[in-house]
């Protein structure tokens, strides 16, 4: 989903941060074993991790901000192992399997997690030269598609300049619906806080997205 | 969509930001799990690790062994800024590092701060799971429109000709802030230095501790 509730850049209204001083890494045991069951089931390779992004974007608004940041995983998980048919709501619902499983490509051991600590590379090789250079001025384009995008709505139709070109990347907006990796040239896009902001912004404020080529013009 | 509209709402009452939502969530994720697991996909064991991985090895004392390393090493630094990846992976803090970390400087002129507006992307590897306050609501929406008020909420006052850079983290590139050292700490050893170092200042919402508070 692009213009949900999740693109939060620029909104009024939620108040003031609130640090919490020597917070847990878990606020309780359930977010831990939640936290771990995503990543265990993100490993037998059933989805990718645009797919899970988009499916956290598509738990309704209301629910979306009322629930803490682990529920949404697991709502998000409940989804995902329901609509890929790899169990029943009805079993989840009975806290057991009432079927067998399916056979995934692979399941994580407990003496392979020390691996799955380092993150895999989203680098892929070329389809075509990069189309931008650092310092070349690029607006951003006005897409409001339905389906999953990492182009903030703040920074659509925004005039930067290309800061850092950081290789060729797997495109989240295909590789969220299915459509494969169609890897794309990223860059680092630099943006005046007046270009986004007007005049409520600072003047020295800067604000950098990383954009998919796809999303860039020239300017 | 799997689940309807009363299944969110079930516990409407109950689900605020955690803490009374536990019962509930309990509850629920461990039927999630039994039923993954008897359904072959999953192994408890590896659930376990997972957790033990995330609450002992992998945190902030990582990232601040690398920014102390910076201050202390310069040849290092300025491999770290060129490429924070292959720089940070042969200090062996962790099995490797993976790709596409990237490490901003601070200088008096220039303040970095990282947040991501659409989910909640953090440089895990260096700084472990982010903080609830990361994830939320307020932090995603204002960083990147009014970083000083955010910075306030922090207690941090910046002089007013420190420019703000706000990094929103929209891809698979992740970055880390390496803070300004602290004037006071010359000839102390890098384990002293990685003292000072908080998580908050290697996001950018905070700044190293006073070297007189530890020295």
């Amino acid at each position: 989903m692009t213009d949900g509730i999740h693109d939060m850049g620029g909104m009024h209204g939620f108040g003031k941060v609130e640090p919490e001083p020597n917070e847990p890494v878990f606020h309780a045991e359930w977010e831990g074993r939640c936290l771990a069951l995503n990543r265990a089931m993100g490993y037998t390779g059933i989805w990718t991790i645009d797919q899970t992004r988009a499916g956290i974007e598509e738990l309704p608004p209301d629910v979306y901000l009322s629930s803490s940041y682990y529920r949404k995983w697991a709502l998000r998980l409940e989804n995902l192992v329901v609509e890929r048919g790899l169990a029943g709501a009805d079993e989840i619902n009975a806290g057991h399997a009432l079927r067998p499983g399916k056979v995934l490509k692979r399941k994580l051991a407990a003496a392979e997690v020390p691996n799955t600590l380092t993150r895999g590379s989203f680098a892929r090789p070329t389809q075509a030269p990069a189309r931008f250079a650092p310092g070349d001025r690029v607006r951003t384009k006005n897409i409001h598609p339905a389906t999953h995008t990492r182009l903030p709505r703040y920074a659509r139709g925004r005039v930067g300049t290309i800061e850092a070109l950081r290789g060729c990347h797997v495109f989240p907006d295909t590789a969220a619906i299915g459509n494969g990796e169609d890897p794309q040239w990223l860059y680092t896009v630099l943006f005046d806080g007046r270009e986004l902001w007007g005049d409520c912004a600072e003047p020295s404020l800067k604000v950098s997205i990383e954009a998919f080529e796809p999303y860039l013009e020239p300017a | 969509m799997a689940h309807n509209r009363e299944e969110y709402h079930d516990h409407d009452d109950d689900h605020h930001q955690h803490g009374s939502e536990l019962s509930e969530m309990q509850l629920r994720v461990r039927a999630l799990e039994t039923v993954l697991a008897e359904k072959g996909y999953i192994d408890p064991a590896a659930i376990d690790a997972i957790i033990e991985a995330y609450e002992t090895k992998v945190g902030p004392h990582v990232g601040a062994r690398v920014v102390a390393k910076a201050w202390s090493d310069p040849a290092f630094k300025q491999a770290l800024l060129i490429d924070a990846s292959k720089a940070v992976s042969p200090l062996g803090l962790l099995n490797r590092i993976g790709d596409h970390l990237i490490a901003v400087e601070n200088t008096p002129k220039l303040h970095n701060m990282i947040v991501c507006t659409l989910c909640s992307c953090y440089p895990w590897e260096v700084l472990g799971l982010p903080p609830v306050w990361y994830k939320s609501a307020p932090y995603r929406s204002r960083a990147v429109n009014d970083p000083r008020g955010v910075l306030a909420d922090f207690g941090v006052t910046l002089p007013a000709e420190t420019a703000i850079r706000v990094w929103d983290s929209t891809a698979e590139t992740r970055f880390m802030v390496l803070p300004v050292r602290p004037a006071g700490t010359e000839g102390w050893s890098e384990e002293k230095l990685a003292a000072l170092i908080t998580r908050d200042s290697m996001i950018g919402t905070g700044l190293p501790k006073n070297p007189k508070a530890i020295a």
